[in-house]
């Protein structure tokens, strides 16, 4: 039976650059693959493009399922789709996995065409504008030179405010939810402690793992579920969990005993298996490094003295990794330059995980907007 | 929660005379944002809303107006000083808690301000209250127990509160139904409308 709303069955594709990115560390890629998905269709005025972009360990895959015995459908599935909130029937809407993805597209696990070898360690730190570079060059071989949007959530939503001041021609909406300006010491150093886990797990071999068929899942685990812990807010988890446990009787021994250590080392064991250690603390430090107002809050006013785009700003009260404060200093930003921006700020309880939650007046707010979008072209 | 979308917005008209043509505009509880439409279909202002509330807020983006969501209680943190033409209070002050305060604020953010309100003196609320019970009518639609207007004022009231408060009156507009009220307006206006400068 066909789902409901959705975008159906869907295939990735594979887009090969062979010219030549220098990026912001300095170091210069020569060529590259980007794995990416597309939904709808482009229309004639190719003026309908809506690109996503993905959060820490998202990827290119938005919507739709791979066959019809894909348990999981794509990660933003509840949005995206023809009738859904973002509608694939009026937009043209683009999943690109990220430069050092571990999702296809070329990153640490891939080949270094010099060498012969995976890239392993050697492969570069890559940053937000890099990717906002790659997405660019990709949605120029699509024969898009404008975007209706962009959009994005978290780390995401770091890319879609970067559009809008790299590219300010070339976007007409930019979507940010529940990002920020930069990131906070507290937020750099959860990220450092991700790091840390990965990085000393003997497993990681310096980051050349891949040669001795090695995984060092520990350090992803406690990396993930250190995350996880972060992305909820204390109401939810106090909730979903509180303190529930297996047994009725305490054990009195480090087995998994309490509901949410069960949940903890469920996600934990999923990502280690899922996700690669190398892209993930990359994926980390591009969070890190992105500070488009170099540290002034001052300075987002001048940072946003060319962005030309329209804004959509939501956070969520119950977000405290990226709270509802980091939004208002972008929105601060954008009204110091008279640029539009419409601002909402969600009292949802899930924490900073809310932004990919299915709830009516959030996607009531974003299925507005996109009708807003719509009907500009 | 400020009601949504009365249809018959007459005060729309004198807010327009008083905003210039491609103004920088601020609506403080912008409501369902037809105020901003308005002035930006005759005068192509360039809008801003505030609105705290949430279903009122998606009202206001739905009718193409760019909207902020957060509460005025807490002033107007995040807009710098003089940065808009003109800052609209419009038949929201009655409901706020703190009135020095967003006059102020709105005094520092704006060039120029409006403010309205329903005159609380109007004969027939007065009729009314010596009738024995609160005025229930169109400008005040609400029951005493589930009202949120806390701060309810006549025209002889706010006159007051301006010349005791570094506020200068230039113009000022008092109306009932869709006429002006120039005889005894503090008893025979229903609605008030300020334009105001910092003195």
């Amino acid at each position: 039976m066909e789902e409901k709303n959705s975008v159906g069955i869907v295939k990735p594709s594979i887009f090969k650059c062979s010219s030549p990115i220098k990026l912001a560390c300095g170091k210069t890629l020569d060529s590259y693959e980007l794995i990416y998905e597309t939904y709808g269709k482009l229309n004639k005025k190719k003026n309908n493009a809506i690109l996503v972009c993905h959060a820490l360990s998202g990827n290119h895959h938005l919507a739709g399922r791979y066959s019809t015995k894909d348990k999981h459908p794509g990660w933003w599935d509840n949005l995206i789709g023809p009738g859904k909130p973002l509608d694939t029937r009026k937009f043209f809407v683009i999943g690109i996995n990220n430069l050092g993805g571990s999702h296809g597209s070329t990153g640490p696990r891939s080949i270094n065409p010099k060498t012969k070898k995976v890239w392993g360690s050697k492969f570069p730190i890559v940053t937000v504008k890099d990717w906002v570079e790659t997405q660019k060059t990709l949605l120029s071989e699509l024969g898009i030179d404008r975007l209706a949007a962009v959009v994005g959530g978290s780390l995401g939503g770091m890319q879609s405010l970067q559009w809008s001041i790299q590219y300010p021609d070339k976007i007409d909406h930019s979507i940010i939810i529940a990002a920020a300006p930069n990131l906070t010491a507290q937020n750099i150093a959860f990220n450092e402690v991700a790091r840390q886990s990965i990085i000393t797990d003997p497993d990681f071999s310096n980051g050349d793992y891949y040669q001795e068929n090695k995984i060092p899942k520990r350090g992803l685990r406690i990396a993930r579920m250190l995350g996880h812990i972060t992305y909820l807010s204390n109401d939810v988890m106090g909730t979903k969990f509180g303190r529930k446990t297996k047994n009725k009787d305490y054990q009195y021994n480090f087995n998994t005993e309490f509901d949410i250590e069960s949940y903890l080392n469920y996600q934990g064991d999923k990502f280690a298996n899922e996700f690669d250690a190398n892209t993930y603390i990359r994926m980390t430090k591009a969070l890190d490094y992105f500070d488009p107002a170099k540290g002034n809050p001052e300075n987002l006013s001048r940072v946003f003295k060319n962005a030309k785009a329209d804004f959509l700003v939501i956070s969520f009260a119950s977000d405290w990794r990226f709270s509802p404060d980091r939004s208002k200093e972008i929105v601060k930003g954008l009204l110091d330059n008279s640029l539009k921006v419409s601002y909402a700020e969600l009292s949802a309880v899930s924490g900073h995980d809310a932004f990919l939650m299915n709830d009516d007046h959030y996607h009531g707010i974003i299925r507005s907007y996109c009708k807003k979008i719509y009907a500009q072209l | 929660m400020k009601k949504i979308s009365q249809t018959n917005r007459y005060d729309f008209n004198v807010i327009e005379n008083w905003v210039r043509p491609n103004a920088k505009v601020l609506d403080l509880g912008c409501g369902d944002g037809l105020l901003l439409n308005h002035l930006k279909n005759k005068k192509n202002i360039l809008g801003f809303g505030i609105e705290k509330d949430k279903d009122n807020w998606l009202v206001s983006l739905k009718n193409g107006v760019d909207v902020i969501q957060m509460d005025l209680e807490s002033g107007l943190a995040g807009f710098e000083d003089n940065s808009f033409d003109t800052v609209i209070l419009s038949r929201t002050i009655q409901s706020m808690h703190n009135i020095q305060s967003i006059i102020s604020e709105m005094q520092r953010v704006g060039q120029e301000i409006i403010v309205t309100f329903p005159n609380f003196g109007y004969w027939r609320n007065r009729l009314q209250i010596i009738k024995g019970g609160m005025p229930v009518s169109k400008e005040l639609p609400y029951s005493w127990f589930d009202t949120p207007n806390i701060h309810l004022c006549t025209i002889s009231d706010f006159d007051n509160f301006c010349a005791t408060h570094k506020v200068a009156v230039i113009e000022k507009h008092i109306m009932t139904d869709q006429k002006a009220v120039n005889f005894y307006p503090n008893l025979f206006g229903a609605l008030a409308l300020y334009k105001l400068v910092k003195k």
